[in-house]
């Protein structure tokens, strides 16, 4: 079947609204937020039910045909970027927040809901959705499942994958599965840990569960401005050390400061070398003694001015110059890759000082912005693609730093997912019988590797004959060779 | 020709030594096995899988064996891998408040050990001597599951020995890591059935200064519901909100918040709390007695009920009504503000009568869909568990079947002590 005939299929279900054909609209949605990957989808299907979504899915799994789901195509790791030859399905129309359960601290939605709107949502009762990743105005939380988005405040409160109860899930042939919902522990293998974060390689989400959380009794943030990042990686060390968990800790270095103050005009204190932002979080009984032990660990660190937050809109001022970094970097350089690596939080000095070195070995500016708390570093590696050479520059320095996240023990990505863009990294990460493994599980929901295939591993595993998978009418019957009773 | 290799030979060989024809005091839930093994690192696990993979051996691992009952007996065991041996703290990195910590040591020795750097490994020893393999194997967790998560939450990372000797790791030993499927949380409550974990890294959490449980008798299930609910949606952020209910109508159910935090935090919030549950409310230093343990003992009947943390009310009628038409004395003890409590029926012949633990699962698993929830029967005598449908209805089974398939598909590793006979 072809691309041509599925979208005639498709279109009394979904209606002529909902599957798209023209070259012209269909160039829209040629990238997700890594836009130096493009590609432009076969066809684009914009379901609002959980029966249209797998009404796409049966017609592409009986077609052959791969699918990829997006959000909305904030991603930043290409985990959305489509076939040529396949089926683009946008969640765009799924926007219904189905209930908010005050008492239950859960909330049923659809995957198109937009992340903000859920904590927006639950706000009237005093309650919050935790994980926050810096496109929370714009992004999805069905992309938030695929890619277990985090955010600055999940030092504290984890990642999606720790606030996911329960997804319908269509699977890759099409069926409808519950995995989890608003009770814990429901019996049977955790699927459902496994689906969160599988980037959309193990199906498309059409309901989500999420836990609210009660918003803090009190909130507390300062900016404290540092001669360099050693002094502020000390900080960051003595409050952890002393058994504090803020509900984050964000450095930044001073070629993103200088960037943040000319996107944003963020006034961050003069002559910094490194700024952290540190909030606490939590009963104000608790938050009052931590936040003057924070005070007292950068002053003792070397910070020279600390700044702090009298109110929300000063908050929401420190906040706006970390949260606008990537964009930002924008006004000192044409192009940037935005880096996405771990590290143990304490090899932070040491790695930062690999990538001055790296820096400056190759010309290449690199500009640090970062969770501190968990070690979750974002270089923004600059670059003109104009001069010749630079790009290939700035890849090498952005793949140097990968490499320097795995050598101390870390992860090629924190947040931003695998996707298209680190495929290429995971067997520096992960022995042959690991990604093995892993694709076990990929094997038992798509054995026909339909389901946004090229994402996360660099070789498909070929999967083997499941046993009782047969799916519609048994050949033999069809040959009129066999009834069934 | 030389004569084959004998199984034990095998074993022995793989293990350096440590292994033995099993006595017949070695059983997982009655079933008896032939060999026992004591591996000692990942490579001698992976060898005796490989062994066992060669001779069609149903290997069962265990740890201290505290739960090792747990589940519908094993079709068939051949070998009982023990992991005794895999008894390292592999690394404890206290700056960046992560352990590796291999699967065979015991969570109170864990617990010493990271206590001297003023951390721990926020998991509650429900069982006296569980190891942290078998923690993650069941997914046993207690109390302040509540505020740091689940066993599969601070989980970062895995070694796994599958059913045909291949070792394979995900995560690793950061806690932001979205590399890769998650295959700790797979392994997490997977009972053994679809590898041998030899290897976890765990998130820690710093010791707290101080502490403080606040009790209150709180009555019917309509008072306790209340009660819980006044707690959870105030702003003291408890690390527990625990119920128990003793067997017997007449016993009211008692309400114990646990606060964690710095010394005057904790002071302040305990007369926030004292205040939020209202008249009767009373504060303590130290837990209650059987604070984070099951209500029941080795041959009881014990249930593990999940409901929506809002149907609590309706899950604690629910056991009363069963208990009463059963005519069975039912003991309820668990984490109310997360929704996962224990039930508890005495066992013994005369006590845990069959048929009505049958007709009390049956009627609450009918009322489960008014509370969200599920029953699981995790342990039961023999006669018990011959009555009842100890896992009961699973949703996406198809899938979880595809999955073990995958991962074993000799099914040789506790074959049939999971869900639909797994």
């Amino acid at each position: 079947m072809g691309l041509d005939t599925l979208a005639a299929r498709l279109r009394p279900v979904l209606g002529d609204k909902g599957v798209i054909t023209d070259r012209q609209q269909l160039r829209t949605y040629e990238c997700d937020g890594l836009a130096h990957y493009k590609v432009t989808p076969g066809l684009v299907v914009l379901p609002e039910t959980t029966d249209q979504v797998a009404a796409v899915v049966r017609a592409c799994a009986e077609a052959g045909v791969p699918f990829v789901a997006r959000g909305s195509g904030t991603g930043l790791s290409g985990g959305a970027l489509p076939h040529a030859d396949g089926v683009l399905l946008v969640t765009a129309r799924m926007r219904r927040i189905l209930e908010v359960d005050v008492e239950s601290q859960r909330a049923v939605v659809q995957p198109g809901v937009i992340n903000l709107q859920v904590t927006a949502a639950a706000k009237p009762h005093g309650y919050y959705y935790a994980p926050d990743p810096s496109s929370q105005q714009v992004c999805s939380i069905g992309g938030n499942v695929a890619e277990n988005s985090g955010g600055a405040h999940c030092l504290k409160y984890g990642f999606t994958t720790n606030h996911v109860l329960g997804v319908e899930l269509v699977t890759p042939d099409g069926e409808v599965v519950e995995l989890g919902g608003k009770a814990p522990d429901p019996p049977g293998y955790d699927l459902l840990g496994v689906v969160v974060g599988s980037e959309g390689t193990l199906g498309v989400a059409t309901t989500v569960t999420v836990r609210l959380m009660r918003a803090p009794e009190a909130v507390r943030t300062l900016l404290a401005g540092f001669p360099g990042t050693d002094d502020a990686g000390a900080a960051v060390s003595a409050i952890i050390g002393a058994g504090v968990v803020p509900a984050a800790i964000e450095m930044m270095d001073a070629l993103s400061i200088e960037a943040a103050e000319a996107a944003v005009h963020c006034g961050y204190p003069d002559g910094a070398g490194a700024v952290l932002i540190v909030e606490l979080d939590g009963p104000a009984a608790e938050v009052d003694q931590q936040f003057a032990d924070v005070e007292r660990h950068c002053r003792e660190t070397g910070a020279f001015e600390i700044r702090v937050a009298a109110d929300d809109a000063e908050r929401a001022l420190f906040w706006k110059g970390r949260k606008s970094a990537f964009a930002a970097v924008g006004r000192i350089s044409p192009d940037y890759i935005v880096q996405d690596g771990v590290i143990p939080r304490t090899a932070l000095p040491q790695v930062l000082r690999s990538i001055s070195e790296l820096s400056a070995d190759s010309g290449v500016r690199v500009a640090n912005v970062f969770h501190a708390g968990d070690g979750n570093l974002h270089p923004l590696v600059l670059f003109d693609e104009d001069v010749p050479g630079e790009a290939e520059r700035a890849e090498e320095v952005s793949g140097a730093i990968l490499d320097l996240c795995i050598e101390h023990g870390g992860s090629i990505t924190g947040e931003h997912g695998v996707g298209a863009d680190k495929v290429k990294h995971m067997p520096r990460m992960f022995t042959e019988s690991d990604l093995d493994t892993m694709q076990m599980v990929r094997c038992a929901f798509d054995p026909a590797g339909i389901s946004n295939p090229g994402k996360i591993f660099p070789t498909p595993r070929l999967c083997g004959e499941v046993p009782g998978r047969r799916r519609g009418v048994h050949p033999l019957q069809e040959a009129g060779l066999a009834e069934a009773f | 020709m030389s004569p084959p290799v004998s199984v034990l030979d095998a074993l022995a060989k793989a293990t350096d030594g440590h292994a033995e024809r099993a006595g017949d005091a070695v059983r997982v839930a009655g079933v008896a096995a032939s060999w026992v093994a004591w591996p000692g690192s990942t490579d001698e696990v992976a060898e005796v899988l490989r062994v066992a993979a060669e001779h069609e051996l149903r290997v069962v691992a265990t740890g201290s064996g505290s739960k090792l009952d747990w589940g519908v007996a094993p079709r068939a065991v051949d070998l009982v891998l023990r992991t005794g041996r895999l008894d390292r703290v592999v690394e404890h990195a206290a700056g960046d408040l992560v352990a590796v910590v291999e699967a065979g040591v015991a969570l109170a020795a864990l617990a010493e050990r990271l206590g001297a750097a003023g951390q721990r490994l926020a998991v509650d020893e429900t069982v006296p001597g569980a190891t942290v393999g078998g923690t993650v194997a069941t997914a046993a967790i207690g109390p302040s599951r509540l505020l740091y998560g689940a066993v599969r939450d601070l989980v970062i990372g895995a070694t796994l020995v599958r059913a045909d000797g291949v070792v394979a790791r995900s995560g690793g030993k950061v806690v932001k890591n979205v590399a890769g499927y998650d295959l700790g949380k797979l392994v997490c409550g997977s009972y053994g059935t679809l590898g041998v974990l030899t290897r976890a890294a765990f998130r820690l959490h710093p010791v707290p200064v101080a502490r403080a449980f606040v009790s209150l008798a709180a009555g019917d299930p309509a008072g306790t519901h209340a009660a819980v609910q006044r707690v959870l949606r105030g702003p003291v952020v408890p690390t527990a909100v625990e119920v128990d209910r003793p067997a017997g109508d007449s016993t009211p159910a008692t309400v114990t918040v646990l606060l964690e935090g710095t010394g005057t935090g904790v002071a302040g919030r305990t007369r926030q709390t004292v205040e939020l549950l209202g008249a009767g409310a009373t504060a303590r230093p130290d837990p209650p007695e059987a604070w984070g343990r099951h209500p029941a003992g080795p041959g009881d009947v014990l249930v593990k009920l999940s409901t929506a943390i809002g149907g609590l009310r309706l899950l604690l009628e629910a056991v009363a009504a069963g208990s009463a038409e059963a005519g069975l004395p039912v003991a309820v003890r668990g984490s109310a503000g997360v929704g996962v409590l224990y039930a508890g029926v005495p066992g013994g012949p005369a006590a845990a009568d069959p048929g009505a633990v049958r007709q009390l699962v049956g009627g609450l698993r009918r009322s489960a869909p008014s509370w969200s929830g599920s029953v699981v029967v995790l342990d039961a005598p023999a006669p018990v568990r011959a009555a009842v449908d100890m896992w009961g209805p699973v949703s996406g089974l198809d899938l979880m079947r595809r999955v073990k398939q995958e991962f074993d598909p000799g099914s040789r590793l506790a074959p049939g002590r999971f869900v639909g006979g797994i």
